[in-house]
Formats: C-alpha cells, sequence, structure tokens
C-alpha cells in the first residue's frame, strides 16, 4: 500500500493521512495509491501539513501499518534510543518493530 | 566574557521580531515553505524526523552560568527536558513547535543568545578553543578575533545566499584543538618575526563527502586587515562558487578546482580592492572586545597541590583535566559520554548543575566542545575535589575524555531527517564493550567518531577510528576508516573494506583495537601505530 | 509589466536592458542586464554611459548578484541599480544595503511592505558603501 505521511505544520508532529484528516498513529494510515498527490497539495495549500510525501507500506496482520523505509518506522515510533519519548513508552519492545 | 552593548542587544532583538513576523507570514500562507526554509534555516530552525529542531548558537564555545541556566530552561520550557551539544559547540532542541520557535528566541535574547546564522547558505557561528582563555600552550585568547568576525559576518548583507554553508574556526595555540584545517576558513593567531600577531588564513577544508584538509593561503593577515581579507575570501567564493550542484558548493571545492594558487591569486586581488572600501573596523575595536576577554581574578597564591588519594578522583583528574596557564588552577572536562549514554545529550538537571558549578569553581564560565563535553576552564585546583564529587553524585563525572569511550557521534537517524544509518546505538553498544572488558584505560587515547552520513557531522573521517553509516538496500550498514586525525597533523580516515552490520561494527572496532595492542611500541598510541604499521594488519584481521 | 519599486529622484531609463555580451558587441546602450554567471566587472570600463543596470535574481537563493552590485558601487557606478526576478520582500533589506535603488519583483511587493523591510535594522554591523555608519563606526566616532 501507499500512504502519505509529513509533518503538522505548526508542531511538526509526524502525521499520517487517515482518509480525512492527519494522525499521529501511523496505524491509522490509508492507502492513497493515485491520489497521494492530490491530498498532498490540498492538505500543503491549506497549511494543515509541511512536506508531505507518499511511502511504501504494508498492512500487517495485527492491523498495523508498517513503512517500508527504517527511517519511516523511526518517524512513526520516535527516537529508537529514548524509548520513553517514543509512542509506546510503556513497550519495552516497541524498538524491535523499527529493525 | 563578551558583554552585548545596546547596539548588539538591538540587533538580537531585531532579528526575534523579523523571525516572528516571518513566521507569522507563513502560518498565514503568504511565504511557502520554499521561501521560509531559508529564513527558518538562518534561525537554526529545521524540520527533522520527529518535529522542529532548534540550533541555537553558542558563540566560540562559550557561555556564562545564566546563559547556561537559560538553556536548560528552554529544555523544559519548551522541549522535553534535553539538549544536545553538538560538534559545532552549539546546542540544538529535539522537539521545538514552530509557533513557539520566537518566543525562545525572544527568551534567548534576554541573556544576549540567538540562533542566528547556524544553519542555512550563509557564515555560521564560529568555533574556537575550548579551552581559549586558560590553555598554557596559547599564544593570545583567540575569542576576541572571533567575536570581531561574529559581527562581521551577522546578517552580512552580500553573504547570506552563499552557494553553501560556511564554517570558520579561529585558534591561537600551538596545539590545534578546533579541528581548524577541516573548515572552509581556519585562521590561526600567530606571531611574526618582530613579534606583532596576525592571522594564518587556511582556507578551503571540510568533510561532508569530498573530505579535505584546508591550505594556507596566507601566512600573515595583520590584525587591521582581518575583516577585509574575510571579506575577499567570501565574495571569491559567492561569486564563484559552484551553484549546478549542491554537493560540489563548498568552497573546498572550488579551491580544488581553481588551484590553491589562482584561489588565492583571486583573493588577493579582491583584497587590495577592498583595502580602498573602508569596510575594516579600527584596532581600537578589537582592543574593546579584547577587554571583555580579560583574566578572571585568579588568586595569586593559589596551590598546585592536589589531593590525589581518592583513587576515582585521581584517575579523573589524570584523564579529564587539563594544564592551565595559571599556576594553581586547572581546566576541567566535563564528560557527556556516560558510559551507555547518548554523546552530548545533557537533562535540563544537569544542565542546571552544570551552570551552578560553573558560578561556584569557574568564574561563571562554561565552554562547549567540539567533542560535545563541557569544560570548567578555570578552576582552583584546591576546589576540584569538591567539584569532581558533586559532578560524580549527578552522573557527570566520567573519567574517560579522549578514549575509545568519548565518542563525538551525530544525531543520526534517531533524530536526523538526512541520516541513512543510526549512530547512538553504535556509540553506546561501543561505549559498553569496552567498559565491560575493561580495555578503555589500556588503549589510552583513542579517538572515535560516528557519522549517520556522509555529511559527516559526526567527524568521521577525522577519527582515529571512524564510522559511517550507510543504507545498505533499507537496511543499516557500517563502514569502518583508521588513521583520520584532527589538529596540526590532521589527516584522512581510510575506509578498511566492506561494511558490517550493528553488531559487526562493534566487534570490528574491538578487533581494530586488538590490533594495535598486539603491535604497539612503548607510548604508541592507536594512531602513531597505524600511521607505522599501515592499514594491512587491521584488513589481515577484519577480513583474513 | 511588472511593478517597480524605485528609490531614484532622476527619471527611469526606458530604454530595454542588453545582456552583458551584446552589450561588449554594441557598447552604446545605456542600460544593460547581468545574469548570475556574468562578471561584473566586464562593466567597470563603461560605467560612464549606463544609467540602469539589471542585475537578475533566476532564484532568491542564487546570491552572487548582491556581490555584482556591490562591485559595481565600490567603482562608482551611480546609476540605477534594480534587482530583478525573484525578488522577494525578506531579501530586499539586504539589496538595498548591498547597493540596489530599484526592484523589479516577479511577483509585485506592496511599497508599505518594501518600506517596513528597509527600516526593519536600526543598527549594521558592516560598512557596505550604502551609506550606513556600521556599529563599529558608532562605538568609536
Amino acid at each position: 500500500m501507499k500512504i502519505l505521511t509529513g509533518n503538522d505544520l505548526k508542531t511538526g508532529a509526524v502525521v499520517w493521512w487517515t482518509g480525512y484528516d492527519w494522525s499521529i498513529h501511523v496505524e491509522d494510515a490509508v492507502d492513497v495509491d493515485g491520489e497521494a498527490d492530490a491530498i498532498a497539495a490540498r492538505e500543503e495549500g491549506a497549511r494543515r501539513v509541511n512536506g508531505p510525501y507518499a511511502i511504501d507500506a504494508q498492512r500487517e496482520d495485527n492491523g498495523g501499518v508498517r513503512p517500508a523505509h527504517i527511517k519511516d518506522r523511526i518517524r512513526a515510533l520516535g527516537p529508537t534510543v529514548r524509548p520513553d519519548l517514543t509512542l509506546k513508552p510503556a513497550d519495552p519492545n516497541a524498538g524491535n518493530w523499527v529493525i | 566574557m563578551y558583554k552585548y552593548d545596546q547596539y548588539d542587544q538591538a540587533m538580537v532583538d531585531t532579528r526575534v521580531a523579523e523571525f516572528r513576523d516571518q513566521t507569522q507570514r507563513r502560518l498565514e500562507g503568504k511565504l511557502s515553505e520554499d521561501q521560509f526554509k531559508p529564513l527558518r534555516l538562518q534561525n537554526g530552525l529545521y524540520l527533522q524526523l520527529h518535529a522542529y529542531m532548534l540550533r541555537v548558537a553558542v558563540p566560540y564555545g562559550t557561555l556564562s552560568s545564566a546563559q547556561m541556566h537559560m538553556l536548560a530552561d528552554i529544555a523544559d520550557k519548551y522541549d522535553r527536558g534535553y539538549g544536545h551539544f553538538t560538534t559545532r559547540q552549539n546546542i540544538q532542541y529535539n522537539w521545538i513547535k514552530l509557533e513557539d520557535a520566537p518566543d525562545i528566541l525572544a527568551d534567548l535574547a534576554t541573556v544576549e543568545m540567538h540562533a542566528i546564522q547556524t544553519s542555512g547558505n550563509c557564515i555560521r557561528n564560529i568555533s574556537s578553543d575550548q579551552f581559549a582563555g586558560a590553555a598554557a600552550d596559547e599564544i593570545a585568547d583567540p575569542r576576541p578575533y572571533a567575536e570581531l568576525l561574529r559581527q562581521w559576518s551577522s546578517f552580512h548583507p552580500e553573504f547570506l545566499a552563499l552557494p553553501r554553508k560556511f564554517k570558520i574556526a579561529v585558534i591561537a595555540s600551538q596545539t590545534d584543538r578546533a579541528a581548524m584545517k577541516l573548515h572552509d576558513i581556519g585562521i590561526r593567531i600567530v606571531k611574526n618575526e618582530a613579534g606583532e600577531l596576525g592571522a594564518a588564513f587556511y582556507v578551503g577544508g571540510g568533510m561532508g563527502r569530498t573530505p579535505m584538509i584546508a591550505p594556507c593561503i596566507k601566512e600573515f593577515v595583520p590584525l587591521d586587515q582581518l575583516i577585509t581579507y574575510s571579506e575577499a575570501c567570501l565574495r571569491v567564493y559567492n561569486r564563484y562558487g559552484r551553484r549546478d550542484n549542491k554537493y560540489k558548493a563548498r568552497i573546498k571545492i572550488l579551491v580544488h578546482e581553481l588551484g590553491k594558487d589562482e584561489y588565492t591569486r583571486q583573493v588577493e586581488e579582491e583584497f587590495a580592492h577592498l583595502q580602498t572600501q573602508g569596510i575594516e573596523p579600527p584596532l581600537a575595536e578589537l582592543e574593546r572586545i579584547k577587554a571583555h576577554f580579560a583574566d578572571p581574578a585568579f588568586e595569586a597564591a593559589a596551590s598546585d597541590d592536589l589531593d590525589l588519594s581518592d583513587p576515582g578522583f585521581a584517575l579523573w583528574v589524570e584523564r579529564n583535566c587539563v594544564a592551565h596557564k595559571q599556576p594553581g588552577y586547572i581546566i576541567a572536562n566535563i564528560s557527556l559520554k556516560p558510559v551507555g549514554g547518548i554523546p552530548g545529550d545533557a537533562s535540563a538537571e544537569q544542565i542546571h548543575l552544570m551552570a551552578d558549578l560553573a558560578k561556584a569553581y569557574s568564574f561563571d564560565e562554561l565552554r562547549v566542545t567540539h567533542a560535545q563535553n563541557i569544560v570548567l576552564p578555570h578552576v582552583k585546583k584546591a576546589d576540584l575535589h569538591a567539584l569532581w564529587q558533586k559532578l560524580d553524585a549527578a552522573g557527570l563525572g566520567t573519567a574517560n575524555l579522549d578514549t575509545v569511550e568519548d565518542i563525538i557521534a551525530c544525531p543520526g537517524l534517531d533524530y536526523c531527517s538526512l541520516a541513512n544509518a543510526r549512530s547512538i546505538p553504535v556509540a553506546q553498544k561501543i561505549s559498553q564493550r569496552f567498559a565491560e572488558t575493561g580495555k578503555t584505560e589500556t588503549l589510552g587515547e583513542l579517538k572515535l567518531k560516528i557519522s549517520g552520513c556522509i555529511n559527516a557531522c559526526g567527524h568521521h573521517h577525522a577519527g582515529h577510528i571512524g564510522i559511517l553509516g550507510v543504507d545498505r538496500k533499507g537496511v543499516e550498514n557500517y563502514q569502518l576508516l583508521l588513521g583520520g586525525c584532527e589538529g596540526d597533523d590532521t589527516s584522512l580516515g581510510q575506509i578498511t573494506g566492506p561494511g558490517f552490520d550493528e553488531d559487526g561494527i562493534v566487534g570490528a572496532v574491538e578487533t581494530a583495537t586488538n590490533v594495535y595492542l598486539a603491535n604497539r611500541q612503548d607510548g604508541e598510541r592507536f594512531l602513531d601505530t597505524y600511521r607505522r604499521i599501515g592499514m594491512a594488519p587491521f584488513k589481515e584481521a577484519l577480513y583474513g | 509589466m511588472v511593478d517597480v519599486l524605485r528609490y531614484r529622484d532622476d527619471e527611469p531609463v526606458a530604454d530595454p536592458a542588453v545582456t552583458v555580451d551584446s552589450f561588449a558587441e554594441q557598447s552604446n546602450a545605456a542600460a544593460v542586464r547581468i545574469e548570475p554567471g556574468d562578471d561584473a566587472r566586464d562593466l567597470l570600463p563603461h560605467l560612464e554611459q549606463l544609467r540602469l543596470v539589471e542585475v537578475n535574481f533566476p532564484a532568491f537563493t542564487d546570491g552572487r548578484g548582491y556581490s555584482a552590485a556591490r562591485i559595481l558601487r565600490e567603482a562608482g557606478y551611480a546609476g540605477e541599480l534594480r534587482a530583478v526576478g525573484d525578488v522577494l520582500l525578506d531579501q530586499l533589506g539586504h539589496m538595498r544595503r548591498c547597493g540596489f535603488d530599484a526592484f523589479a519583483p516577479d511577483k509585485p511587493i506592496e511599497a508599505a511592505d518594501a518600506e517596513v523591510a528597509f527600516n526593519r535594522w536600526p543598527e549594521v554591523y558592516q560598512a557596505t558603501g550604502d551609506g550606513r555608519q556600521p556599529i563599529w563606526a558608532k562605538r568609536h566616532g
């Protein structure tokens, strides 16, 4: 699947396109195949997102979404060296998902 | 330390107002991201992996306690309670909101700080010797010259859209502690035969994808021509530096392609012309700045005795302290490299503590080093044990300066949008490995530097052992380099061969150190042995 | 037709600006346009006859035109020096400091906004030949 990501213009937070809005959780991302450019242009024009770009990703068995490249997996989780600052601070194994 | 007058303060205050206006226009849609990006970068604001990142300038690495406290306050108020000290002697925050950035700059301006030109294609914050004003081997304090250049380069209208970034370092001692020859311009303050001070200009050094050691293009520029000569160097670069290829746009490529002699000829021609233009501040201005850097009120009869009966303290003194020019005083380095820690990171609490300790023990002064550590430059030996106890209790007493644990590492793929691989986990694993095997002390001085991409923010080319993270088909891979060195005998590391995975690179570093231990002769450091025996024995052990 | 912001009292030159190359061939023109790759010093022998020099900024990030402007002013050029192309509000003040006294931006800039930009910096650190007294001169005046 293709998913759309970028950073929130005001806060800089990593966000994922959910089909109608932006979410900080990658598992909310939806397939945007074919529509990525149009959505990106519209959302960037409305200043809801900064620097949106489409990436390859996979739907996981547990319903999660796994970006194809490690860089976007680190964006989705947070810095692997500071588990306390990631989106899953309580999960000691969250970092394994990135690798 | 330099103190702003009303003019300097007006400049930073104006900058805050300007950036507030620019940010507002960006949020209102009057500026596109393409238009805004160079403006925010020239205020140190990047968009990184997780958020905006703000890089705050620490001019020539010098800070007062009040400034250091402010850095901690910003970490708490606008970020997530920590900051990262960088290889350019600056500090950066990883979780900044665009809408907060003008307020942060306003807070910084209250303590004579800013983020001006800490990024972008302009003259960046000027770096210097972290022991300036304290080192036993300096012929002058380099910071007044750096401050003169700071003012000249700030908002210089001709040089705000250079082909690429431009980094200047200024030193004034025999030992080069600022990697001067790996800068776009390295300036060494020297004395001529008549005993007058002047500046030797080294131009066209740098790391990145094409590392180069700067050649000396002028051995002696009189101090009353320092700005004019710098302006000539920059003008030739601004006019003729390549703009067709971002990767060939640094001045090192221009100097290399023109040849040192031709570049120098063009600079001399421009210099002769600019000398007629009245752009040089009077020497009185340099004298005014110098007065700010007068020695603190050292105690004349301070004792040189140190009680080293406490072995932990003795080790720290041996490893982390350096001779001071003033009898009875010593330079104390605070390692931000605890075993298994994140190189260069410090919590707000630790930053506050270091600020307090600087006030109590170091005439209110701190320094940031390009090796991502902190220095208390002027500590009375009689106070040293008390200082160490307080540092140690806060996890800041690690005795590993310039050892294999004192690793320079860029933020890497954990934070940086340019990175190809993570740097920090590799640094953590290496320092843990050597701490566990107890080999750190045996190995002595060993500078290990890690970059997460070819841009070389982690100075991997200049490490006795360097590590470069690359992306191999979406998997992190690490190349090993040996034999790099900054300083007077600057050399560039050579790649050993095929890269390693994350665990493999830790083992490879250990293998390389074993080759050293098996081959070293009396008093040789890793680098010395490598230079004597060459790459072959290391290759054999790594790949044989 | 782009709106020109002009900060001179003399009459604008009506002639179209010629390229540096064609200026070299038919050097009776009073108006010339410098592209980023041109050497502004090629014009120095002809400054007497020039009344308008346009300096083109195809992209605002290409700063060669700033040096071109200063070189002309340092050589005594007193005619109109006009920045054209991707000329944006946030660069106007710096351009003015380098000697530009007219601006023909691709996208028009309000005169009032330009005025704010020119008045942004009450002080300056450098001497650039624009007549402003640098801070160091005030300190030691």
